[in-house]
C-alpha cells in the first residue's frame, strides 16, 4: 500500500493493485486464527467424546459453526459496521437472504418428500 | 502407474469415434503446424495465452464458446438423425452406451462450454469499456478464470477418445451416477470437468462484481450504468451465490464415488432426492446466469438501432433485480414430481408464474423503444426480433408448465425439451448473436458482412422452430425424451420434420463461418473508422475499434444516463493532456494452471494418485510464485499516449476520447 495509490482516484490506478483495506493488522489474523483453530477443536472434541444426548450435540455444533462463521467475518475479512463498509453490510445480508431461503426451501421440500415417499431401498425391493 | 487407464479404454472398435478423433487430431496438428509454419508462437504466447487485458480475455472465451458450439452441434445431428432412423422396430446407428454419452455430453457442452463461456466473455469484453474502466478488478485472475474454464471444457474432449463420457444426462443423477451403477470413468470425467470449469467460473463472477462496483468512471452511478452492466451484475450476483452450492454438491457426489461416502446413494442412509434438490439450488439460478446478459443485450441493441434511449430504464433494473432474487425461490419447479405435497408445489409454481413479470416486463420496454424509433435493421436487430418472438413463445410454454398438474404430464417428455431449447436457443444464444454482430467492429476494427449474417439468422431462425415446434407435439403424444429407439410409428414424421429443422441450423453455422470467412478477407474495405459504427449511446463507443490496451487515454467523465450519447457533437480540447498509464503486465499464471489442473483432472478420473498430486502441487507452486512477482505493471508514458491516441484520431476521424 503506497501513497500514490491511496491518493488516486481508483479508476487512474493499474487495474489488480489497489490493497487498501484488505489488509489488515497482523495481530488480527493471529487472533483469528487462533479462535478459528479453537472452535474446530471444540467441535472435534465434542464430537468423538460421547458426552452429550446427540440432540444437544447438533445444538453444540450449531453453535460453534456460527461462531467460526462470525470469527473468519470479522478477523479474516474485516467486516465492521463502519460507514465505508455500505458495500459489504449489503453483500452479506443479500447472501444471508439466499442462504435464508435455500436452507428453509429445503428444510421444508425435503420433509414434505420424507412424509410422502418410501425410503429408496424398499422402492427398489418393490420394483423387483 | 497409470491408475485404472489401459489401452482397451481406448475404443478402438469404434469406428465413429476414432474417425472424429482422428479428424480432431488431425485438425489440431494442422492449426499448431500453421502457427509454426507462420512463425506466430511468439505472438500467440505474449499477445493472447498469457494476456490479462480483459478484452483479449473475453474475446477467447467466445472462442472457446464458439469452437465448443461445433462440438456440441454435431452432437445433436448424431441424435437427430439417429431418431429418424430408429423408428418402427429399427435400432439406428448408435448403440444405447453411445447414444446416452452423447446426449449427456451436448447437454453439459452446450450449458457449460458454450452459453456459460459466450455470456461471460461477452461481459469480460464489454462490462469494462461500459463503465469506463481500463481493466477488471483483478485482471491475472481473470486470465486464471478463463484458462480453468477452457481446462474443465478440454476434459470432455478428451473422454471422447480416452474412455467414455457419462451416461447420465447432463446433471448426473443419482441413483444412476453412484458408483454401483456408473462404475465406469463416464461420471468421473463429469464431475472433475465441471468441478474446475466452475471454480473459474465462481473467480470471474467475483471479479466482475468487484469491477462494476468498484471501478465505475468519476460520476458514474449505478443508476447510470448501462442496462448491459445493470444485467451483467445480476447475473454475477448469482454466479458468486450458486456456483458454491454446485461444487459442494458435485464434491459430496465425489466423495460417494471415490471415498465410498453414502451422502446421495440408496442404502446407508443416503439420499438422492437431496442431490436433486441441491442441483437445482443451483440450476435454476444458472439459467437467469445466461438469460440476464442476454436480456442486457437485447436493450443494448434496440435502443441504439432505435435510435432512441430505452423505454424504461428504472423498471429494465427492476425487473432484472427482482428475477435476480426470484432466481432462487422456483428451483422446486425442475421436480414437481419427486413427491412433495401439494403446497409446496403449489408455492412453487407460484412463484414460477411470477417470474413472468418482470420479464414481460422486459419484452414491453423493448417493444415501447422501438415504438416511433427509426429502426435499421442491422443483423443484431434481426437476433433481437427473432428472440422476442421467440423467447415469449418459450416463456409462455415455461408458464404451462409451471402449473404442477400440467408438470405431471409433460415431465420429462419432449415439450419438456422444446421448451428449454425454446428459450435457450431462442434468448441466449440469439443474444449471444446478436452481442457478437454489435460488438465485433469494437473487438477487431471491422464490420461482419451484414448479407451472411442476415442469412445466417433467417436459417437459424427457421431452422429452431422446424427442428422444436415438432418436439411439442411429440411431448403430447407422450415421446419421453433421451429415447434411444422406438416402435410409435407416428412419432417418424415430426422426428424427420425436427431432423430437417436441425440441419437447416446447421446451414445457419456454415453461413456463420462463412461470414466470419469473408468478413476477415475483406477487412480493409470494411474497417470502422470512427469507433463508433452503429451510433451507440455507451462508453465502449467512444474509443477507437479496436480499443487501444488501456482503454481510455483520459477517464471519462459521467454526468448521468447515456453520457457518451448527449456528449456527441459537443466540442472537445484538441491537445488533451495525457498522463502516464500504468498496466498489468503478462502473466502465465493462467496457461499453467489450467495444465496443471488438465493433468490433475485427467489423474483423478484414472486414479493415477501420483499425477494428481503432482499436478496439485504444481498448482500450488504456480500460484505462490505469480503472487510474489515483484514488477506486475508497466508504464505507457504520456508521450506514447498521445501517439497511440493521435493515430487513432488521424485514421478515426472522430472522437478518441470525448472530453478533455
Amino acid at each position: 500500500m503506497t501513497d500514490t495509490a491511496s491518493r488516486a482516484p481508483i479508476q487512474l490506478r493499474t487495474p489488480g493493485t489497489d490493497v487498501r483495506g484488505t489488509v489488515g493488522p497482523w495481530s488480527s489474523y493471529l487472533t483469528g486464527f487462533v479462535l478459528a483453530a479453537a472452535l474446530t477443536a471444540a467441535s472435534f472434541w465434542l464430537a468423538t467424546g460421547h458426552m452429550l444426548t446427540p440432540a444437544s450435540l447438533v445444538a453444540a455444533l450449531v453453535v460453534l459453526a456460527i461462531g467460526q462463521m462470525l470469527v473468519h467475518l470479522i478477523f479474516f475479512l474485516h467486516i465492521t459496521t463502519a460507514p465505508a463498509q455500505k458495500t459489504n453490510i449489503l453483500a452479506l445480508l443479500v447472501t444471508l437472504l439466499i442462504i435464508g431461503l435455500m436452507v428453509i426451501g429445503s428444510l421444508w421440500i425435503m420433509s414434505q418428500l420424507n412424509v410422502h415417499m418410501m425410503p429408496m431401498d424398499r422402492l427398489m425391493q418393490m420394483q423387483r | 502407474m497409470f491408475g485404472k487407464l489401459t489401452l482397451h479404454d481406448i475404443p478402438f472398435d469404434q469406428p465413429i469415434i476414432m474417425a472424429t478423433c482422428a479428424a480432431i487430431l488431425i485438425g489440431g496438428a494442422a492449426v499448431l503446424g500453421l502457427i509454426t509454419y507462420l512463425g506466430r508462437w511468439r505472438w500467440l504466447w505474449t499477445e493472447w495465452i498469457t494476456s490479462v487485458d480483459h478484452k483479449r480475455v473475453g474475446l477467447m472465451y467466445i472462442m472457446l464458446a464458439l469452437v465448443m458450439l461445433l462440438r456440441g452441434f454435431a452432437d445433436a445431428i448424431m441424435m437427430r438423425t439417429q431418431l429418424v432412423l430408429a423408428g418402427g422396430g429399427h435400432l439406428g446407428y448408435l448403440p444405447p452406451e453411445h447414444y446416452h454419452q452423447v446426449f449427456s455430453a451436448h447437454g453439459t457442452i452446450m450449458i457449460f462450454f458454450v452459453a456459460m463461456p459466450f455470456v461471460v466473455g461477452l461481459m469480460n469484453f464489454v462490462v469494462p469499456l461500459q463503465i469506463g474502466a481500463r481493466d477488471v478488478a483483478f485482471p491475472v485472475l481473470n486470465s486464471i478464470s478463463f484458462w480453468l474454464t477452457a481446462a474443465g471444457a478440454l476434459l470432455p474432449n478428451i473422454a471422447l477418445g480416452v474412455g467414455e463420457f457419462a451416461r447420465t444426462g447432463w446433471l448426473a443423477y443419482p441413483p444412476l451416477s453412484e458408483l454401483a451403477f456408473s462404475p465406469g470413468v463416464g461420471v468421473d470425467y463429469y464431475l472433475v470437468a465441471l468441478q474446475i470449469s466452475g471454480i473459474g467460473t465462481l473467480l470471474s463472477g467475483i471479479n466482475l462484481i468487484t469491477t462494476i462496483l468498484k471501478m465505475r468512471a468519476p460520476g458514474m452511478e449505478l443508476g447510470m450504468m448501462p442496462v448491459f452492466t445493470w444485467t451483467a451484475l445480476g447475473s454475477n450476483m448469482l454466479i458468486v451465490a450458486s456456483f458454491p452450492i454446485l461444487t459442494v454438491t458435485f464434491g459430496l457426489l465425489m466423495l460417494d464415488r471415490y471415498l465410498g461416502f453414502h451422502f446421495f446413494t440408496n442404502d446407508a442412509g443416503g439420499s438422492p432426492m437431496m442431490f436433486i434438490n441441491l442441483i437445482w439450488c443451483w440450476g435454476h439460478p444458472e439459467v437467469y446466469i445466461l438469460i440476464l446478459p442476454a436480456f442486457g443485450v437485447f436493450s443494448e441493441v434496440i435502443a441504439t438501432f432505435s435510435g432512441k434511449p430505452l423505454f424504461g430504464y428504472r423498471s429494465m433494473v427492476v425487473a432484472t433485480l427482482v428475477i435476480t432474487i426470484l432466481a432462487f425461490v422456483v428451483w422446486l419447479h425442475h421436480f414437481f414430481t419427486m413427491g412433495a405435497g401439494a403446497d409446496v408445489n403449489a408455492f412453487f409454481g407460484v412463484a414460477t408464474m411470477i417470474i413472468a413479470i418482470p420479464t414481460g416486463v422486459k419484452v414491453f420496454n423493448w417493444l415501447f423503444t422501438m415504438y416511433g424509433g427509426r429502426i435499421r435493421f442491422e443483423t443484431p436487430v434481426l437476433w433481437t426480433l427473432g428472440f422476442m418472438v421467440t423467447f415469449v413463445i418459450g416463456g409462455m410454454t415455461g408458464v404451462l408448465m409451471a402449473v404442477p398438474s400440467n408438470d405431471f404430464l409433460l415431465h420429462n417428455s419432449l415439450f419438456l425439451v422444446a421448451h428449454f431449447h425454446n428459450v435457450i436457443i431462442g434468448g441466449v444464444l440469439f443474444g449471444c448473436f446478436a452481442g457478437m454482430n454489435y460488438w465485433f467492429p469494437k473487438a477487431f476494427g471491422f464490420l461482419l458482412e451484414p448479407r451472411l449474417g442476415k442469412a445466417a439468422f433467417w436459417c437459424w431462425l427457421i431452422g429452431f422452430y422446424l427442428a422444436f415446434m415438432p418436439l411439442y407435439v411429440l411431448g403430447f403424444l407422450g415421446m419421453t425424451r433421451r429415447m434411444n429407439h422406438y416402435d410409435n410409428p407416428a412419432w417418424t414424421p415430426y422426428l424427420l420434420v425436427a431432423c430437417a429443422g436441425a440441419f437447416l441450423i446447421f446451414g445457419g453455422i456454415v453461413l456463420q463461418i462463412l461470414q466470419l470467412v469473408v468478413s476477415i478477407r475483406t477487412w480493409r474495405s470494411r474497417r470502422d473508422l470512427t469507433g463508433d459504427p452503429w451510433d451507440g449511446r455507451t462508453f465502449e463507443w467512444s474509443v477507437a475499434s479496436p480499443p487501444p490496451v488501456y482503454n481510455f487515454a483520459l477517464t471519462p467523465e459521467v454526468d448521468g444516463l447515456d453520457a457518451y450519447w448527449r456528449a456527441k457533437g459537443a466540442a472537445r480540447s484538441e491537445s488533451p493532456a495525457y498522463e502516464d498509464i500504468e498496466l498489468p503486465k503478462n502473466a502465465p499464471a493462467g496457461f499453467l494452471l489450467a495444465f496443471c489442473a488438465v493433468a490433475t483432472g485427467f489423474a483423478v478420473v484414472w486414479h493415477i494418485w501420483w499425477l494428481a498430486l503432482g499436478g496439485f502441487a504444481a498448482a500450488i507452486a504456480v500460484l505462490i510464485a505469480s503472487s510474489w512477482r515483484a514488477h506486475a505493471e508497466y508504464v505507457v508514458s504520456a508521450d506514447e499516449v498521445a501517439d497511440i491516441e493521435r493515430r487513432g484520431r488521424i485514421t478515426a476521424g472522430s472522437p478518441v476520447c470525448i472530453r478533455a
